[in-house]
């Protein structure tokens, strides 16, 4: 056993392990803390597999800006495992059959799948030089439509966000 | 056995099902949300994987591009429930089905 396998199976373990943490722990800030464990897992995968442009995105997005705005969220509705609503046994128990159920059907469908070792030639393909090519020249007309999106997203945000003054509550409900 | 790309295919199928049974598990609105950031993750786990199997740099771009999308869908998400919080003080779905009625 090679470092690339040891490595692979001791950040899958992390992974698999932290994902469930996310779903069982009952306080909203420790499943947050356990996804970014989980999301710096699935760098490390990245970086096993020399996608380095993609591992910095994915640390400085997903770790860096996503989950820190889910703790402030967290943090600003100072949520705890006191008022965390919890789900009867009987429909957790559905859940994780029918989570379960869905594995071993797309386990079914993969498994006859041929196994084709991970290709160790191609190092070079996930550097930035090569994706920034790639990027550029056949992918432009998506990378600006998406500074569009972007910005339709953050207008969004602030117009969904913000307090309205004069509205009366719903008294009705 | 050396890795290969079943063990990846493997990995990602069972983040996915954690994602989809923490979907169905959870009721705060907050978790289920995280729940899909974590199924998103394991889609491009495995599209990095395929992009280093058949040595394509495409595959890459779109892992780029989900991530971009997941930036937008977050911020706006989290406007969403900050508002719903803010008219029913909650955010326990069973308390925001509202469509229903």
């Amino acid at each position: 056993m090679n470092l690339y396998d040891t490595l692979f199976w001791f950040l899958s373990a992390v992974s698999v392990g932290c994902a469930l943490g996310v779903i069982l722990s009952r306080n909203p800030v420790n499943s947050v803390l356990f996804l970014v464990l989980t999301f710096v897992s699935i760098s490390g995968h990245y970086i096993l597999m020399n996608a380095q442009f993609l591992f910095i995105v994915n640390l400085i997005v997903y770790t860096g800006a996503i989950m820190v705005l889910f703790l402030f969220v967290i943090m600003l509705m100072n949520l705890n495992a006191d008022v965390e609503p919890q789900k009867g046994q009987l429909v957790q128990l559905a859940g994780v059959v029918s989570g379960g159920v869905l594995f071993l059907v797309l386990l079914a469908a993969v498994k006859t799948a041929s196994p084709v070792p991970i290709d160790k030639a191609s190092i070079d393909i996930g550097l930035i030089t090569n994706l920034g090519k790639v990027l550029f020249k056949d992918f432009v007309l998506p990378f600006e439509i998406s500074s569009v999106l972007f910005l339709s997203a953050m207008i969004g945000a602030v117009v969904i966000g913000k307090k309205e003054e004069s509205s009366p509550l719903p008294s009705g409900e | 056995m050396p890795v290969n790309s079943t063990h990846y295919l493997f990995l990602s199928l069972l983040l996915f099902s954690i994602g989809i049974m923490g979907t169905l598990m959870r009721r705060n609105a907050i978790i289920i949300f995280m729940c899909i950031e974590l199924m998103l993750n394991s889609v491009n786990l495995l599209l990095v994987s395929f992009s280093k199997l058949f040595a394509d740099p495409n595959a890459q771009i779109f892992v780029f591009f989900i991530m971009v999308v997941a930036a937008a869908e977050v911020a706006v998400g989290l406007a969403i429930i900050v508002m719903m919080y803010r008219k029913v003080h909650s955010v326990d779905i069973n308390i925001l089905n509202r469509l229903k009625h």
